[in-house]
Protein backbone atom coordinates (compact mmCIF):
# COMPACT_ATOMS: atom_id res chain seq x y z
CA UNK A 1 0.00 0.00 0.00
CA UNK A 2 2.78 2.37 0.92
CA UNK A 3 4.56 1.46 -2.25
CA UNK A 4 1.39 2.24 -4.18
CA UNK A 5 1.20 5.66 -2.56
CA UNK A 6 4.82 6.31 -3.41
CA UNK A 7 4.25 5.44 -7.06
CA UNK A 8 1.11 7.55 -7.19
CA UNK A 9 3.01 10.53 -5.81
CA UNK A 10 5.80 10.00 -8.33
CA UNK A 11 3.30 9.76 -11.17
CA UNK A 12 1.58 12.93 -10.04
CA UNK A 13 4.86 14.81 -9.93
CA UNK A 14 5.71 13.54 -13.40
CA UNK A 15 2.34 14.67 -14.73
CA UNK A 16 2.84 18.03 -13.02
CA UNK A 17 6.22 18.47 -14.67
CA UNK A 18 4.87 17.50 -18.05
CA UNK A 19 1.90 19.81 -17.85
CA UNK A 20 3.91 22.87 -16.98
CA UNK A 21 5.05 22.18 -13.50
CA UNK A 22 2.95 24.27 -11.14
CA UNK A 23 -0.14 23.56 -9.14
CA UNK A 24 -1.90 26.56 -10.70
CA UNK A 25 -5.43 25.84 -11.86
CA UNK A 26 -5.84 25.46 -15.61
CA UNK A 27 -6.89 28.45 -17.68
CA UNK A 28 -10.50 28.54 -18.83
CA UNK A 29 -9.54 29.50 -22.36
CA UNK A 30 -6.91 27.81 -24.54
CA UNK A 31 -3.42 27.73 -23.02
CA UNK A 32 -0.90 28.24 -25.84
CA UNK A 33 2.21 28.97 -23.77
CA UNK A 34 5.23 27.56 -25.59
CA UNK A 35 3.27 26.65 -28.70
CA UNK A 36 3.48 29.97 -30.48
CA UNK A 37 6.48 32.34 -30.78
CA UNK A 38 6.66 35.62 -28.87
CA UNK A 39 4.99 38.73 -30.26
CA UNK A 40 7.00 40.33 -33.05
CA UNK A 41 5.98 42.56 -35.95
CA UNK A 42 6.72 45.85 -37.71
CA UNK A 43 3.52 47.60 -38.88
CA UNK A 44 1.86 51.01 -38.99
CA UNK A 45 -0.75 51.92 -36.37
CA UNK A 46 -4.02 53.76 -36.97
CA UNK A 47 -2.35 57.12 -36.29
CA UNK A 48 0.20 56.50 -39.00
CA UNK A 49 3.11 55.70 -36.67
CA UNK A 50 5.54 52.86 -37.31
CA UNK A 51 5.21 50.44 -34.41
CA UNK A 52 6.73 47.16 -33.38
CA UNK A 53 6.05 44.60 -30.67
CA UNK A 54 8.50 46.40 -28.38
CA UNK A 55 6.09 49.34 -28.14
CA UNK A 56 3.60 47.06 -26.37
CA UNK A 57 5.97 45.37 -23.94
CA UNK A 58 4.74 45.78 -20.40
CA UNK A 59 1.12 45.41 -21.45
CA UNK A 60 -1.10 42.40 -21.88
CA UNK A 61 -1.47 42.38 -25.66
CA UNK A 62 -4.22 40.76 -27.70
CA UNK A 63 -3.70 40.11 -31.40
CA UNK A 64 -6.56 39.68 -33.87
CA UNK A 65 -6.64 39.47 -37.65
CA UNK A 66 -9.68 41.08 -39.27
CA UNK A 67 -10.90 43.74 -41.68
CA UNK A 68 -13.36 46.62 -41.40
CA UNK A 69 -15.79 45.34 -44.07
CA UNK A 70 -16.16 42.14 -42.06
CA UNK A 71 -19.87 41.45 -41.60
CA UNK A 72 -19.91 39.15 -38.59
CA UNK A 73 -16.83 37.60 -36.98
CA UNK A 74 -14.78 40.77 -36.47
CA UNK A 75 -17.46 43.06 -35.00
CA UNK A 76 -18.72 40.23 -32.79
CA UNK A 77 -15.27 39.32 -31.53
CA UNK A 78 -14.16 42.89 -30.97
CA UNK A 79 -17.46 43.88 -29.31
CA UNK A 80 -17.13 40.91 -26.98
CA UNK A 81 -13.59 41.94 -26.08
CA UNK A 82 -14.72 45.53 -25.51
CA UNK A 83 -17.51 44.33 -23.25
CA UNK A 84 -15.11 42.08 -21.34
CA UNK A 85 -12.65 44.91 -20.85
CA UNK A 86 -15.41 47.15 -19.50
CA UNK A 87 -16.19 44.46 -16.92
CA UNK A 88 -12.58 44.41 -15.72
CA UNK A 89 -11.87 47.30 -13.42
CA UNK A 90 -8.30 46.95 -12.28
CA UNK A 91 -5.63 47.12 -14.93
CA UNK A 92 -7.76 47.23 -18.04
CA UNK A 93 -5.72 50.16 -19.32
CA UNK A 94 -2.73 47.83 -19.27
CA UNK A 95 -4.40 45.88 -22.07
CA UNK A 96 -3.98 46.57 -25.79
CA UNK A 97 -6.04 44.91 -28.49
CA UNK A 98 -4.14 44.95 -31.77
CA UNK A 99 -6.43 44.59 -34.79
CA UNK A 100 -4.34 43.74 -37.84
CA UNK A 101 -6.18 44.23 -41.12
CA UNK A 102 -5.89 41.46 -43.70
CA UNK A 103 -7.43 43.81 -46.25
CA UNK A 104 -5.02 46.80 -46.32
CA UNK A 105 -6.24 47.77 -49.80
CA UNK A 106 -9.60 48.92 -48.41
CA UNK A 107 -8.54 49.59 -44.82
CA UNK A 108 -6.56 52.82 -44.92
CA UNK A 109 -5.03 54.24 -41.75
CA UNK A 110 -7.98 56.64 -41.40
CA UNK A 111 -10.56 53.86 -41.91
CA UNK A 112 -8.79 51.71 -39.33
CA UNK A 113 -8.65 54.59 -36.88
CA UNK A 114 -12.37 55.25 -37.10
CA UNK A 115 -13.15 51.54 -36.84
CA UNK A 116 -11.10 50.69 -33.76
CA UNK A 117 -12.06 53.89 -31.91
CA UNK A 118 -15.63 52.64 -31.83
CA UNK A 119 -14.56 49.75 -29.59
CA UNK A 120 -12.56 51.70 -27.04
CA UNK A 121 -9.29 53.35 -26.21
CA UNK A 122 -7.46 50.03 -25.74
CA UNK A 123 -8.00 49.09 -29.38
CA UNK A 124 -5.26 49.76 -31.92
CA UNK A 125 -5.58 49.28 -35.68
CA UNK A 126 -2.50 47.98 -37.48
CA UNK A 127 -1.76 47.67 -41.16
CA UNK A 128 1.22 46.81 -43.29
CA UNK A 129 2.14 45.81 -46.82
CA UNK A 130 1.55 42.28 -48.10
CA UNK A 131 5.04 41.14 -47.08
CA UNK A 132 4.72 42.38 -43.49
CA UNK A 133 1.22 40.92 -43.19
CA UNK A 134 2.24 37.55 -44.63
CA UNK A 135 5.24 37.38 -42.31
CA UNK A 136 2.94 37.91 -39.35
CA UNK A 137 0.20 35.45 -40.40
CA UNK A 138 2.84 32.84 -41.17
CA UNK A 139 4.47 33.39 -37.78
CA UNK A 140 1.20 32.57 -36.03
CA UNK A 141 0.21 29.87 -38.54
CA UNK A 142 -3.03 31.58 -39.47
CA UNK A 143 -4.22 32.34 -42.96
CA UNK A 144 -6.56 34.66 -44.85
CA UNK A 145 -7.84 34.75 -48.40
CA UNK A 146 -9.09 37.61 -50.55
CA UNK A 147 -11.74 36.59 -53.10
CA UNK A 148 -12.17 37.86 -56.65
CA UNK A 149 -13.92 41.29 -56.78
CA UNK A 150 -17.46 41.29 -58.19
CA UNK A 151 -18.96 43.97 -60.53
CA UNK A 152 -19.21 46.46 -57.65
CA UNK A 153 -15.65 45.77 -56.58
CA UNK A 154 -16.72 43.91 -53.44
CA UNK A 155 -14.95 40.73 -52.49
CA UNK A 156 -15.12 38.00 -49.91
CA UNK A 157 -12.41 37.76 -47.28
CA UNK A 158 -11.81 34.72 -45.09
CA UNK A 159 -9.58 34.98 -42.05
CA UNK A 160 -8.70 33.55 -38.68
CA UNK A 161 -11.14 33.94 -35.78
CA UNK A 162 -8.51 33.50 -33.08
CA UNK A 163 -7.41 36.10 -30.57
CA UNK A 164 -3.80 35.49 -29.53
CA UNK A 165 -3.03 36.74 -26.05
CA UNK A 166 0.50 37.74 -24.99
CA UNK A 167 1.73 38.48 -21.49
CA UNK A 168 3.48 41.70 -20.52
CA UNK A 169 6.78 40.02 -21.45
CA UNK A 170 5.55 39.48 -25.02
CA UNK A 171 5.34 35.69 -24.61
CA UNK A 172 2.28 33.88 -25.95
CA UNK A 173 -0.09 32.83 -23.18
CA UNK A 174 -3.65 32.21 -24.30
CA UNK A 175 -5.95 31.94 -27.25
CA UNK A 176 -9.56 33.08 -27.26
CA UNK A 177 -11.84 31.47 -29.81
CA UNK A 178 -15.52 32.18 -30.59
CA UNK A 179 -16.38 29.17 -28.40
CA UNK A 180 -15.07 30.85 -25.23
CA UNK A 181 -17.64 32.60 -23.08
CA UNK A 182 -17.26 36.24 -22.06
CA UNK A 183 -17.04 35.09 -18.43
CA UNK A 184 -14.13 32.75 -19.19
CA UNK A 185 -12.32 35.44 -21.18
CA UNK A 186 -12.82 38.01 -18.41
CA UNK A 187 -11.57 35.63 -15.73
CA UNK A 188 -8.45 34.65 -17.64
CA UNK A 189 -7.71 38.20 -18.68
CA UNK A 190 -8.00 39.41 -15.10
CA UNK A 191 -5.68 36.64 -13.98
CA UNK A 192 -3.15 37.44 -16.67
CA UNK A 193 -3.15 41.15 -15.82
CA UNK A 194 -2.45 40.33 -12.18
CA UNK A 195 -0.08 37.42 -12.82
CA UNK A 196 2.47 39.33 -14.84
CA UNK A 197 2.37 42.52 -12.85
CA UNK A 198 4.75 45.20 -13.80
CA UNK A 199 8.01 44.15 -15.41
CA UNK A 200 11.00 46.37 -15.91
CA UNK A 201 10.47 49.27 -18.23
CA UNK B 1 1.78 30.51 -70.43
CA UNK B 2 4.34 32.45 -68.44
CA UNK B 3 1.80 33.06 -65.69
CA UNK B 4 1.12 29.34 -65.52
CA UNK B 5 4.82 28.61 -65.21
CA UNK B 6 5.23 31.16 -62.43
CA UNK B 7 2.20 29.78 -60.59
CA UNK B 8 3.58 26.23 -60.88
CA UNK B 9 7.00 27.33 -59.68
CA UNK B 10 5.41 29.16 -56.76
CA UNK B 11 3.42 26.05 -55.87
CA UNK B 12 6.49 23.83 -55.99
CA UNK B 13 8.53 26.15 -53.78
CA UNK B 14 8.68 24.99 -50.15
CA UNK B 15 6.22 26.69 -47.79
CA UNK B 16 8.42 26.16 -44.76
CA UNK B 17 11.90 25.04 -45.66
CA UNK B 18 12.85 21.85 -43.82
CA UNK B 19 16.53 21.03 -44.33
CA UNK B 20 15.94 17.53 -42.95
CA UNK B 21 13.22 16.75 -45.50
CA UNK B 22 15.26 18.19 -48.37
CA UNK B 23 18.47 16.42 -47.35
CA UNK B 24 16.79 13.10 -46.76
CA UNK B 25 14.77 12.93 -49.97
CA UNK B 26 17.52 14.49 -52.08
CA UNK B 27 20.13 12.27 -50.44
CA UNK B 28 18.01 9.15 -50.92
CA UNK B 29 17.65 9.81 -54.64
CA UNK B 30 21.36 10.56 -55.15
CA UNK B 31 22.49 7.51 -53.16
CA UNK B 32 19.97 5.30 -54.99
CA UNK B 33 21.19 6.57 -58.36
CA UNK B 34 24.81 5.90 -57.37
CA UNK B 35 23.81 2.46 -56.19
CA UNK B 36 22.12 1.66 -59.50
CA UNK B 37 25.30 2.56 -61.35
CA UNK B 38 27.52 0.44 -59.13
CA UNK B 39 25.49 -2.74 -59.02
CA UNK B 40 26.12 -5.11 -61.96
CA UNK B 41 23.23 -4.92 -64.43
CA UNK B 42 21.87 -8.41 -63.67
CA UNK B 43 21.56 -7.54 -59.97
CA UNK B 44 19.82 -4.19 -60.51
CA UNK B 45 16.25 -3.80 -59.31
CA UNK B 46 13.60 -4.04 -62.02
CA UNK B 47 12.20 -0.93 -63.66
CA UNK B 48 8.97 -1.37 -61.67
CA UNK B 49 10.89 -1.33 -58.39
CA UNK B 50 12.92 1.67 -59.44
CA UNK B 51 9.76 3.59 -60.36
CA UNK B 52 8.18 2.62 -57.05
CA UNK B 53 11.14 3.95 -55.06
CA UNK B 54 11.46 7.23 -56.94
CA UNK B 55 7.69 7.85 -56.87
CA UNK B 56 7.57 7.14 -53.14
CA UNK B 57 10.40 9.55 -52.34
CA UNK B 58 9.05 12.26 -54.64
CA UNK B 59 5.56 11.96 -53.15
CA UNK B 60 6.93 12.37 -49.62
CA UNK B 61 8.96 15.38 -50.75
CA UNK B 62 5.94 16.88 -52.52
CA UNK B 63 3.63 16.76 -49.50
CA UNK B 64 6.33 18.10 -47.15
CA UNK B 65 8.17 20.68 -49.20
CA UNK B 66 5.75 22.41 -51.55
CA UNK B 67 2.71 24.67 -51.20
CA UNK B 68 0.81 21.42 -50.56
CA UNK B 69 2.18 21.72 -47.03
CA UNK B 70 0.52 25.13 -46.63
CA UNK B 71 -2.81 23.65 -47.75
CA UNK B 72 -2.32 20.77 -45.29
CA UNK B 73 -1.95 23.26 -42.46
CA UNK B 74 -5.17 25.05 -43.33
CA UNK B 75 -7.54 22.39 -44.61
CA UNK B 76 -8.37 19.22 -42.72
CA UNK B 77 -8.91 16.96 -45.71
CA UNK B 78 -5.64 18.08 -47.36
CA UNK B 79 -3.92 17.32 -44.05
CA UNK B 80 -5.43 13.81 -44.20
CA UNK B 81 -4.10 13.42 -47.76
CA UNK B 82 -0.68 14.52 -46.52
CA UNK B 83 -0.73 11.87 -43.81
CA UNK B 84 -2.01 9.28 -46.26
CA UNK B 85 1.16 9.88 -48.27
CA UNK B 86 3.50 10.14 -45.25
CA UNK B 87 2.17 7.13 -43.38
CA UNK B 88 0.82 4.90 -46.15
CA UNK B 89 1.45 5.57 -49.84
CA UNK B 90 5.02 6.95 -49.72
CA UNK B 91 6.52 4.38 -47.32
CA UNK B 92 4.44 1.63 -48.97
CA UNK B 93 6.00 2.32 -52.39
CA UNK B 94 9.46 2.70 -50.87
CA UNK B 95 9.16 -0.60 -48.97
CA UNK B 96 7.74 -2.33 -52.05
CA UNK B 97 10.81 -1.30 -54.05
CA UNK B 98 13.14 -3.07 -51.56
CA UNK B 99 15.76 -0.33 -51.92
CA UNK B 100 18.14 -1.29 -49.10
CA UNK B 101 20.68 -3.22 -51.16
CA UNK B 102 20.82 -0.50 -53.82
CA UNK B 103 21.06 2.24 -51.22
CA UNK B 104 23.80 0.39 -49.35
CA UNK B 105 25.94 0.05 -52.46
CA UNK B 106 25.28 3.69 -53.34
CA UNK B 107 26.70 5.00 -50.07
CA UNK B 108 30.37 5.97 -50.05
CA UNK B 109 32.19 3.03 -48.39
CA UNK B 110 33.37 5.13 -45.49
CA UNK B 111 29.79 5.97 -44.57
CA UNK B 112 28.16 2.76 -45.77
CA UNK B 113 30.34 0.00 -44.38
CA UNK B 114 31.88 2.37 -41.86
CA UNK B 115 29.35 4.43 -39.96
CA UNK B 116 25.98 2.97 -41.00
CA UNK B 117 26.96 -0.67 -40.59
CA UNK B 118 28.62 0.03 -37.28
CA UNK B 119 25.55 1.82 -35.94
CA UNK B 120 23.32 -0.97 -37.21
CA UNK B 121 25.44 -3.56 -35.43
CA UNK B 122 25.22 -1.81 -32.06
CA UNK B 123 23.15 -3.88 -29.65
CA UNK B 124 21.11 -0.77 -28.78
CA UNK B 125 20.08 -0.29 -32.39
CA UNK B 126 19.28 -3.94 -32.94
CA UNK B 127 17.31 -4.30 -29.74
CA UNK B 128 15.28 -1.11 -30.26
CA UNK B 129 14.59 -2.15 -33.84
CA UNK B 130 13.38 -5.54 -32.63
CA UNK B 131 11.13 -3.85 -30.09
CA UNK B 132 9.43 -1.40 -32.45
CA UNK B 133 9.09 -4.13 -35.09
CA UNK B 134 7.58 -6.58 -32.63
CA UNK B 135 4.36 -8.20 -33.87
CA UNK B 136 2.35 -6.46 -31.13
CA UNK B 137 4.22 -3.17 -30.88
CA UNK B 138 4.35 -2.37 -34.61
CA UNK B 139 0.59 -2.32 -35.32
CA UNK B 140 -0.08 -0.65 -31.98
CA UNK B 141 2.37 2.10 -32.85
CA UNK B 142 0.95 2.39 -36.35
CA UNK B 143 -2.66 2.78 -35.27
CA UNK B 144 -1.79 4.58 -32.03
CA UNK B 145 -0.01 7.38 -33.85
CA UNK B 146 -2.99 7.97 -36.16
CA UNK B 147 -5.28 8.08 -33.14
CA UNK B 148 -2.94 10.27 -31.07
CA UNK B 149 -2.48 13.03 -33.65
CA UNK B 150 -6.22 13.01 -34.38
CA UNK B 151 -7.17 13.64 -30.75
CA UNK B 152 -8.89 17.05 -30.85
CA UNK B 153 -6.63 18.78 -28.36
CA UNK B 154 -3.39 17.29 -29.66
CA UNK B 155 -4.41 18.09 -33.22
CA UNK B 156 -5.16 21.68 -32.23
CA UNK B 157 -1.73 22.16 -30.68
CA UNK B 158 0.11 20.40 -33.50
CA UNK B 159 -1.47 22.72 -36.05
CA UNK B 160 -0.58 25.77 -33.95
CA UNK B 161 3.00 24.96 -33.06
CA UNK B 162 5.66 24.71 -35.76
CA UNK B 163 7.90 22.27 -33.78
CA UNK B 164 4.97 20.01 -32.85
CA UNK B 165 3.80 19.99 -36.46
CA UNK B 166 7.27 18.90 -37.49
CA UNK B 167 7.30 16.10 -34.90
CA UNK B 168 3.85 14.97 -36.05
CA UNK B 169 4.80 14.66 -39.70
CA UNK B 170 8.16 13.03 -39.07
CA UNK B 171 6.70 10.54 -36.60
CA UNK B 172 4.16 9.53 -39.24
CA UNK B 173 6.80 9.15 -41.95
CA UNK B 174 9.26 7.18 -39.81
CA UNK B 175 6.57 4.92 -38.41
CA UNK B 176 5.15 4.41 -41.92
CA UNK B 177 8.56 3.30 -43.18
CA UNK B 178 9.07 0.92 -40.25
CA UNK B 179 5.63 -0.61 -40.60
CA UNK B 180 5.62 -1.17 -44.34
CA UNK B 181 9.22 -2.44 -44.38
CA UNK B 182 8.16 -5.00 -41.78
CA UNK B 183 4.99 -5.95 -43.68
CA UNK B 184 6.30 -5.96 -47.24
CA UNK B 185 9.58 -7.77 -46.55
CA UNK B 186 9.98 -10.04 -49.60
CA UNK B 187 11.81 -12.68 -47.58
CA UNK B 188 10.29 -15.58 -45.74
CA UNK B 189 10.88 -16.05 -42.06
CA UNK B 190 13.60 -18.61 -42.87
CA UNK B 191 15.32 -16.14 -45.14
CA UNK B 192 15.52 -13.60 -42.36
CA UNK B 193 12.22 -11.69 -42.26
CA UNK B 194 11.17 -10.74 -38.74
CA UNK B 195 7.70 -12.21 -39.21
CA UNK B 196 6.31 -14.97 -41.42
CA UNK B 197 3.81 -14.25 -44.17
CA UNK B 198 0.86 -15.60 -42.18
CA UNK B 199 1.34 -13.36 -39.13
CA UNK B 200 2.01 -10.42 -41.39
CA UNK B 201 -1.25 -10.92 -43.31
CA UNK B 202 -3.12 -11.11 -40.02
CA UNK B 203 -1.33 -8.05 -38.68
CA UNK B 204 -1.91 -5.84 -41.71
CA UNK B 205 -5.60 -6.71 -41.77
CA UNK B 206 -5.95 -6.24 -38.02
CA UNK B 207 -4.38 -2.77 -38.25
CA UNK B 208 -7.00 -1.88 -40.84
CA UNK B 209 -9.95 -2.21 -38.46
CA UNK B 210 -9.18 0.63 -36.01
CA UNK B 211 -8.44 2.92 -38.95
CA UNK B 212 -11.86 2.17 -40.40
CA UNK B 213 -13.38 3.00 -37.01
CA UNK B 214 -11.45 6.27 -36.68
CA UNK B 215 -12.28 7.23 -40.27
CA UNK B 216 -15.95 6.40 -39.81
CA UNK B 217 -16.11 8.29 -36.53
CA UNK B 218 -14.76 11.45 -38.17
CA UNK B 219 -16.90 11.05 -41.30
CA UNK B 220 -20.12 10.57 -39.36
CA UNK B 221 -19.45 13.15 -36.62
CA UNK B 222 -22.10 15.86 -36.50
CA UNK B 223 -19.97 18.46 -34.75
CA UNK B 224 -16.71 20.14 -35.73
CA UNK B 225 -14.04 17.96 -34.08
CA UNK B 226 -11.09 20.01 -35.31
CA UNK B 227 -11.93 23.67 -34.79
CA UNK B 228 -8.31 24.71 -35.27
CA UNK B 229 -9.03 25.12 -39.00
CA UNK B 230 -11.92 27.50 -38.31
CA UNK B 231 -9.88 29.31 -35.67
CA UNK B 232 -6.75 29.78 -37.80
CA UNK B 233 -8.53 30.16 -41.12
CA UNK B 234 -9.12 27.72 -43.97
CA UNK B 235 -7.13 27.82 -47.20
CA UNK B 236 -10.38 28.41 -49.06
CA UNK B 237 -14.01 28.75 -48.17
CA UNK B 238 -15.44 25.31 -47.37
CA UNK B 239 -18.08 24.35 -44.83
CA UNK B 240 -16.25 22.93 -41.78
CA UNK B 241 -18.35 19.75 -41.74
CA UNK B 242 -17.84 19.22 -45.47
CA UNK B 243 -14.09 19.48 -44.96
CA UNK B 244 -14.24 17.14 -41.98
CA UNK B 245 -16.31 14.52 -43.81
CA UNK B 246 -13.95 14.51 -46.79
CA UNK B 247 -11.01 14.11 -44.40
CA UNK B 248 -12.82 11.29 -42.61
CA UNK B 249 -13.42 9.40 -45.85
CA UNK B 250 -9.73 9.77 -46.76
CA UNK B 251 -8.75 8.36 -43.34
CA UNK B 252 -11.24 5.55 -43.81
CA UNK B 253 -11.25 4.21 -47.36
CA UNK B 254 -7.92 4.72 -49.19
CA UNK B 255 -5.97 3.86 -46.03
CA UNK B 256 -7.95 0.65 -45.55
CA UNK B 257 -7.52 -0.19 -49.22
CA UNK B 258 -3.76 0.00 -48.91
CA UNK B 259 -3.93 -2.61 -46.16
CA UNK B 260 -6.07 -4.85 -48.36
CA UNK B 261 -3.61 -4.43 -51.24
CA UNK B 262 -0.73 -5.32 -48.92
CA UNK B 263 -2.59 -8.46 -47.83
CA UNK B 264 -3.12 -9.49 -51.47
CA UNK B 265 0.58 -8.94 -52.23
CA UNK B 266 1.56 -11.02 -49.20
CA UNK B 267 -0.78 -13.88 -50.12
CA UNK B 268 0.75 -13.90 -53.61
CA UNK B 269 4.29 -13.99 -52.25
CA UNK B 270 3.41 -16.67 -49.77
CA UNK B 271 1.92 -18.85 -52.50
CA UNK B 272 4.98 -18.32 -54.68
CA UNK B 273 7.51 -19.22 -51.97
CA UNK B 274 5.45 -22.30 -51.27
CA UNK B 275 5.46 -23.36 -54.90
CA UNK B 276 9.18 -22.83 -55.15
CA UNK B 277 9.78 -25.42 -52.51
CA UNK B 278 9.22 -28.81 -54.14
CA UNK B 279 10.26 -30.61 -50.97
CA UNK B 280 7.11 -29.37 -49.29
CA UNK B 281 3.70 -30.81 -49.82
CA UNK B 282 1.04 -28.14 -50.34
CA UNK B 283 -0.89 -29.29 -47.26
CA UNK B 284 1.98 -28.28 -45.02
CA UNK B 285 1.59 -24.60 -45.89
CA UNK B 286 -0.57 -23.94 -42.84
CA UNK B 287 1.83 -25.64 -40.47
CA UNK B 288 4.56 -23.62 -42.08
CA UNK B 289 2.68 -20.44 -41.25
CA UNK B 290 2.02 -21.59 -37.72
CA UNK B 291 5.67 -22.24 -37.17
CA UNK B 292 6.66 -18.91 -38.63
Amino acid sequence: MRRFAKWTAAAMIAVGLLSGCTSEPPWRTHDIAGLVPELSFALTDDRGRSVSAKDYRGRVTLLFFGFTHCPDVCPTTLARLAETLRSIEAGRDDVRVLVVTVDPARDSTAVMHQYVQAFGSQFVGLRGDAAALDALTRRYRVTYTLGKPDAQGNYEVTHSTAVFVFGRDGLARLMFTPKDTTAAIAEDLRRLILASNHPKG
Amino acid sequence: MLEGLIATAAFLAPWEISPSAMLLSGGALVVYWRGLRRVPSDARPSLKRRIAFITGVLLVYFVMQTRFDYLSQHMFFVHRLQHLVLHHLGPFLIALSEPLATLASGLPPRIGSGIVRRIWRLPVTRISYRIVQNAFVAPLLFVGLIWFWLTSRVHFNAMLSAPLYWVMNWSMLIDGLLFWVLILDPRTRRQGALLGFGPRIFLVLAAMVPQILIGAYITLAEQDLYDVYAVCGRAWDVEPLQDQRTGGVITWIPAAMMHAIAAVILVGRWARTDKNRPDRVSVSSSTCAGGA
